[in-house]
């Protein structure tokens, strides 16, 4: 087979599972729960109050430097400012507001009937004032990126891999609404003006790759290349080797190879942006997995929970022993169903088998893991030493590049919890270095 | 409801270390046909033998150091059969079982268990049998001996390998084909090229090892051979370079042991390379006759430094970022 990048491993897909219908807008929550972080950066600040009657797309809270504002996914009244469960395990503060079901909508955000007029500078500040971030899961601050990425790139990637198994997010929205995707694109790149501009695809996706053929631009601006399915082809640095040969020097941006990649749902977000005035208040969810009663893609506001969400597509099997946010490689597996589903939520996913754990996980030296790793790591020298405590080999055998995509732990016959210890590695090295 | 909270990723593969070892097993059996056909029955049960010898050996072991039961994991069992491919059918069973201790207990066990060991326990376990029995373990049955397996030794006329002749040197007086069949005299398992094509090939197939050792061990030993003929065809010489003394038990099934064996891409070439020249070094001015088993040895001795030496080139580490 074609391989594109070093590694990788070709995990069951089961798309067809939540693949095929147009999604479906969940009932509206009778609450909404905004954390101030739902992003990679600094968290925001709430800007209302409990008390204040909020409008549909009314900022909420911002903050300085990279950082996203947040914006009320319903209207009603704020009842609470306080910190709640967040679904990276930790309590962070929230707005909660109480939806009066009248979607009273916020006009701040004006909508644009062209792109073609707007600056470089005016398209980067419609996108931060939406509270765009990456919505593939990553959650980097796209006008962050897209202004480190000006004047600097001759290659804009619109990634529409989604690699993970199981998740169809992205398919569904290539499928439904492609020219949503299409025209974001071409808002990204008229203010970034790039040579090439590629939307890429994996080729598990057939029905999104015609449908999305015929929404081209007709003038060929923009290319649409399939790619070879494998795992983490959607990680972006591997990405961008793939599409691009190029590889991303350790601690550098994208940029510094002359590469901006977005993901679709992003460039969607763009054009709901600028083209309808929209922010970020919903989202194209996957309810998915062995344990979902009926597995589905569902339109969401941000802010309602993981068990209403769950429960608009029929709830899910008493077999099910975990629940994901994200996809079974890279998601974290929640504890609490009352943590809301966030900007970069692209799927909840209910497994009735959780990976098996060896009592006695031994290393026998198979390398596979090396021959997985897309980052050329050896996962076994890593954990070894990890294991050792030795932090000085950890850093000459780069952990810190690890992008904890999971092929090793997936592939290992010997079942080490790989990924689990490189991040505790990681956090060592952060406080050695820190000290 | 109970929700299980695990570190990522959430799904595996399904590979089982003793899955790998089952495949090896597998892949051993064609070899093992052949030795049984061409030798009789009593290489079937010396390997028995030596499998049990392991087998108890790795239980009583792990037991007796308050570890957990490894037998499962097929490794000694693989170990085991191995062992009894590199000795000649004739030898007595008492030979087969001390190898069969030694493996496990010494070369594998005390310093720490699969995985662990830097020698390749059958073959350090061949290398001490030759030092301390050479009598038995150079005295080989020729092809058709049809050994008795009720006599617990056997005393043999012995036959003259092929390597024998090439010491001299030589072309042996068997056929290229004979070679490439196995009817010949030697040990067990490395007399049948065919057999151990066949198993080697099904390894590959089923990804267990990879191509890198071997095509580096046998490509060495190939290309050395054939640039230092000591026959009147060098590509004869070559043919039965490659055939005979192991070589193909060796770079298919010995050089690919996991725990004693680099793991990256370069440091892999580089093994089998060393493996190659160090086995037609030792067949042209070594002691004995054969050079498969200590080139191996002194290799696995190699395999962990030789990783560091080439470890793979760091992502993103190329001359300005790769950028054309």
């Amino acid at each position: 087979m074609r391989k594109l990048f070093w590694g990788g491993i070709h995990p069951e897909g089961h798309k067809d599972l939540s693949r095929g219908a147009a999604p479906v807008p969940a009932p509206l929550p009778a609450q909404v729960v905004l954390p101030m972080l739902q992003h990679i950066g600094a968290a925001c600040t709430p800007v209302v109050k409990v008390g204040d009657q909020v409008r549909l797309g009314q900022k909420i809270g911002d903050g300085e430097g990279v950082c996203a504002p947040i914006h009320a996914s319903v209207s009603g009244k704020v009842v609470a400012v306080e910190p709640r469960p967040h679904p990276n395990g930790q309590d962070v503060l929230s707005v909660v507001i109480e939806n009066d079901y009248m979607d009273t909508p916020d006009d701040t955000l004006k909508p644009h009937l062209t792109h073609k007029d707007l600056s470089a500078e005016e398209i980067l500040r419609v996108i931060r004032d939406a509270g765009i971030v990456g919505m593939g899961g990553a959650t980097f601050p796209t006008d962050v990126k897209a202004f480190s990425a000006l004047g600097q790139v001759d290659y804009v990637i619109i990634n529409a891999c989604e690699c993970e198994p199981y998740i169809t997010a992205d398919d569904t929205l290539l499928c439904t609404y492609p020219e949503q995707v299409t025209r974001g694109t071409e808002i990204l790149l008229h203010a970034l003006t790039p040579r090439h501009t590629v939307i890429a695809v994996e080729d598990n996706k057939q029905e999104a790759i015609r449908i999305l053929g015929e929404a081209l631009p007709k003038e060929g601006s923009i290319e649409l290349r399939v790619l070879p399915t494998r795992y983490p082809q959607g990680a972006e640095k591997q990405l961008i080797q793939a599409v691009t040969g190029r590889q991303v020097p350790p601690g550098k941006l994208p940029a510094a190879v002359g590469c901006a990649v977005f993901n679709a749902a992003t460039a969607a977000a763009v054009y709901q942006a600028v083209y309808e005035g929209k922010p970020v208040t919903r989202r194209i969810v996957t309810v998915t997995g062995d344990g979902a009663a009926a597995p589905k893609n569902l339109i969401v506001r941000i802010g309602a929970t993981f068990q209403q969400t769950l429960e608009a597509a029929g709830g899910m099997s008493e077999e099910t022993q975990k629940v994901l946010s994200g996809g079974p490689m890279m998601g974290v597996a929640q504890k609490n169903l009352s943590v809301p589903v966030l900007k970069g939520t692209n799927a909840i996913l209910c497994l009735k088998g959780a990976a098996p754990q060896s009592q006695t996980p031994t290393c026998i030296r198979c390398a596979k893991c090396v021959s997985v790793c897309p980052m050329h790591l050896q996962p076994l020298y890593l954990y070894r030493f990890a294991q050792a405590g030795n932090l000085r080999e950890l850093e000459r055998l780069h952990l810190t590049d690890c992008i904890e995509c999971g092929s090793c732990a997936y592939s290992c016959p010997g079942q080490l919890p790989l990924v689990e210890r490189f991040r505790r590695g990681k956090q060592q090295l952060k406080e050695a270095n820190r000290a | 409801m109970n929700l299980l909270v695990t570190s990522s990723p959430h799904i595996h593969s399904g590979a089982r270390t003793s899955r790998l070892m089952g495949d090896v097993l597998l892949a051993l059996l064609p070899a093992l046909f052949a030795g049984v056909w061409f030798f009789g029955l009593r290489a079937l049960v010396l390997t028995g033998v030596t499998v049990l010898s392991c087998l108890l050996s790795e239980w009583l072991f792990r037991m007796l150091t308050r570890q957990s039961n490894t037998l499962p994991d097929l490794s000694a069992a693989v170990t085991g059969v191995l062992l009894a491919m590199t000795l000649p059918a004739s030898v007595p069973y008492w030979l087969g079982a001390v190898g069969g201790v030694f493996a496990i207990v010494v070369v594998k066990g005390l310093i720490g268990g699969l995985g662990q060991n830097i020698f390749n326990p059958a073959l350090a376990a061949r290398a001490l049998l030759v030092l301390l029995w050479p009598s038995w373990m150079v005295r080989y049955a020729p092809a058709g001996a049809a050994l008795d397996p009720m006599s617990m030794s056997v005393d043999i006329v012995s036959a003259a390998t092929p390597l024998h002749h090439m010491v001299m040197p030589a072309l042996p007086t068997e056929s290229l084909l004979d070679v490439f069949l196995g009817n010949m005299g030697g040990c067990i398992g490395e007399v049948s090229a065919l057999a151990l094509l066949l198993g080697g090939g099904y390894l590959m197939l089923r990804r267990v090892i990879s191509w890198r050792i071997p095509a580096a061990y046998l490509g060495s030993v190939a290309l050395l051979t054939l640039m230092f003929s000591k026959g009147q065809d060098p590509v004869q010489w070559m043919l039965y370079s490659l055939m005979c003394g192991g070589v193909l038990l060796g770079a298919l099934f010995m050089a690919t042991d996991y725990a004693t064996s680099p793991v990256t891409p370069g440091a892999q070439l580089l093994y089998g390379v060393g493996c190659g020249v160090l086995t037609v070094l030792l067949r042209y001015y070594g002691l004995f006759p054969e050079g498969v088993t200590y080139a191996i040895l002194l290799m696995n001795a190699c395999a962990w430094s030789l990783d560091r030496l080439a470890p793979p080139k760091r992502f993103g580490a190329v001359k300005g970022g790769g950028v054309q």
